[in-house]
């Protein structure tokens, strides 16, 4: 499991729980350099919390985990977190730049307002993920997809090297769904992404590697998902759709 | 027909000048900071901030007639009291997280019971509670001016120097922690200015009303506006002109000015609420 060099993002015999119930139990993973991993399981599992540990967020109660060989605290600038939007104040008087401004925190000036060059990044993070012409427009008023692209632009403009999205395509249509992988194909190619998906998100066929929350944490190639996988972690028998037959990358194992 | 019933009086009596100059210096402060606690939802925080005030006021007026310490300014304890509410809920609403409305509404009240058991045990000076629950802008001195003042420039010095931080902070604290900004301390600092910006507001409409003049405007301004700095420039601008109507349309009927303030304010509120409608 820890044959991989340098990895990104690492939990050794990681233990988590909160108010004496385990969420979480020796989990051991290694996530390598240009990965894109998608992190899928029930509701309930620990798929957010994963995350969280990742980011610091959360403290684990036994093990440990590396972001880039450090505790996750040293590395936090190093990490572009996508949350959901869902919790943020609909009539919030921010546009869309003032939010992608944010993720420019600990780069920029830390007295007085911004800098050009700030600004220029955060615009250009705006055009990166396709809405350099909305800049100036309401937060409140995007549509669903274009406040999740928002949120992933405030995350690049923190010029990260590995990408967390918490559930990035709820409540999604179809076809901006496909839109929105197109993105994320495009960003892998220099950040590595790890992404909570809110169903079997690993249907795409981008993801390289799935971690399988649920009693257990298992990291599979998606060459090795099978039926049984699925059927063991939903704990029902569900149909696993494959999108091609591309086999997955060298490099991983369980 | 009000208008020549103000505008004659103000010519010639100072304490009328007085009284629209503080109108127009509590704007800058009311508008900067209000809009801060409309977006970051903080409103009941500020109410608590300001009723406890008058356990300062109290106290300072009881020193004063009692043991004789008349140098101790009433703003003086109305500042101490609000800082020390404001960090107490600041404190348990970071620490202790469950139960912030209960701590909220104990620094309330408490605060209020203190003050009026301090006013009641300070030998003729019951005139005086009527003043600090329903404010008295006619009595706004000049060093009373000065001090508005110097809050106001302070407030706009801190504002442009962390407004990056405290928008973050407003927004998505959880993501603003993670870009390094420490959130808990410009949390207090939100508090802080919260609790100066009460302390001079209180001169205008008194504790009672502070909650809606702090908080009106802004958010009336949110519904006119699209970006934070406009919203507090709007605000300040709402703010500034409410008082002066209010302390001129309630000066011929002789009516209580920090009340028409309020009614007037309370009215547009609701009116660009309507109006926007979603």
């Amino acid at each position: 499991m820890t044959s991989v060099p340098n990895p990104v993002l690492a939990f050794h015999d990681l233990d988590f729980g909160y108010d004496g119930r385990r969420v979480l139990s020796g989990v051991n993973l290694a996530i390598p350099a240009g990965d894109f991993v998608s992190v899928v399981g029930p509701n309930g599992s620990g798929k957010t919390t994963l995350l969280k540990l990742a980011l610091g967020l959360l403290k684990p109660t036994a093990g440990e985990v590396t972001v880039f060989g450090e505790k996750p605290e040293r590395a936090r600038h190093r990490i572009g977190y996508v949350p959901q939007h869902a919790h943020l104040d609909p009539l919030f008087p921010v546009s869309a730049l003032d939010v992608v401004l944010m993720g420019r925190l600990g780069l920029g000036p830390r007295l007085g307002p911004w800098r050009g060059r700030d600004r220029d990044a955060a615009r250009a993070a705006l055009a990166e993920v396709g809405l350099g012409d909305q800049a100036d427009r309401h937060f409140a008023a995007l549509s669903g997809g274009q406040k999740q692209r928002t949120l992933i632009a405030r995350s690049l403009a923190g010029e990260p090297e590995l990408l967390l999205l918490d559930e990035p395509t709820a409540g999604l249509d179809a076809h901006v769904e496909e839109g929105f992988f197109r993105l994320l194909e495009e960003l892998n190619r220099r950040l590595t992404i790890i992404m909570v998906s809110h169903d079997l998100g690993f249907v795409t066929a981008l993801v390289r590697s799935v971690i399988c929350v649920g009693q257990k944490v298992v990291v599979h190639p998606t060459s090795a998902i099978t039926g049984q996988v699925i059927a063991d972690l939903y704990g029902a028998d569900m149909r696993l759709i494959r999108h091609d037959h591309r086999c997955s990358e060298e490099g991983h194992e369980c | 027909m009000l208008t020549p019933a103000f505008l004659g009086p103000l010519a010639t009596h100072a304490f009328l000048q007085y009284a629209l100059l503080g109108g127009v210096l509590v704007a800058i402060p009311c508008g900067l900071v209000g809009s801060y606690v409309v977006i970051r939802r903080i409103s009941y925080i500020a109410g608590a901030i300001s009723h406890s005030v008058l356990a300062g006021l109290g106290l300072v007026q009881y020193l004063r007639v009692v043991h004789g310490v008349t140098w101790l300014s009433p703003l003086a304890g109305a500042a101490v009291a609000a800082l020390l509410s404001a960090s107490v809920i600041g404190w348990v609403s970071l620490k202790l997280r469950q139960r912030e409305d209960t701590v909220i509404g104990a620094v309330w009240a408490v605060g209020m019971a203190a003050g009026i058991v301090l006013i009641s045990l300070t030998p003729g000076y019951a005139a005086d509670l009527m003043s600090y629950l329903f404010g008295n802008i006619l009595m706004l001195t000049p060093r009373d001016l000065i001090l508005i003042g110097a809050l106001g420039v302070a407030v706009v010095t801190v504002v442009t120097l962390f407004h990056k931080q405290l928008l973050a902070v407003c927004f998505d604290d959880e993501f603003a922690s993670l870009r390094g900004v420490r959130t808990s301390r410009y949390y207090f600092l939100l508090l802080g200015l919260t609790a100066l910006t009460v302390v001079v507001l209180v001169s205008v409409v008194g504790i009672i009303m502070v909650i809606a003049l702090l908080t009106l405007p802004a958010a009336t301004a949110n519904h006119l506006t699209r970006r934070l700095s406009h919203m507090m420039i709007v605000a300040a601008l709402l703010c500034a002109g409410l008082t002066a109507a209010g302390l001129a349309l309630s000066y011929g009927p002789d009516l209580p000015a920090g009340a028409v303030t309020i009614l007037l304010t309370g009215a547009l509120y609701f009116a660009t609420a309507l109006f926007k409608k979603r």
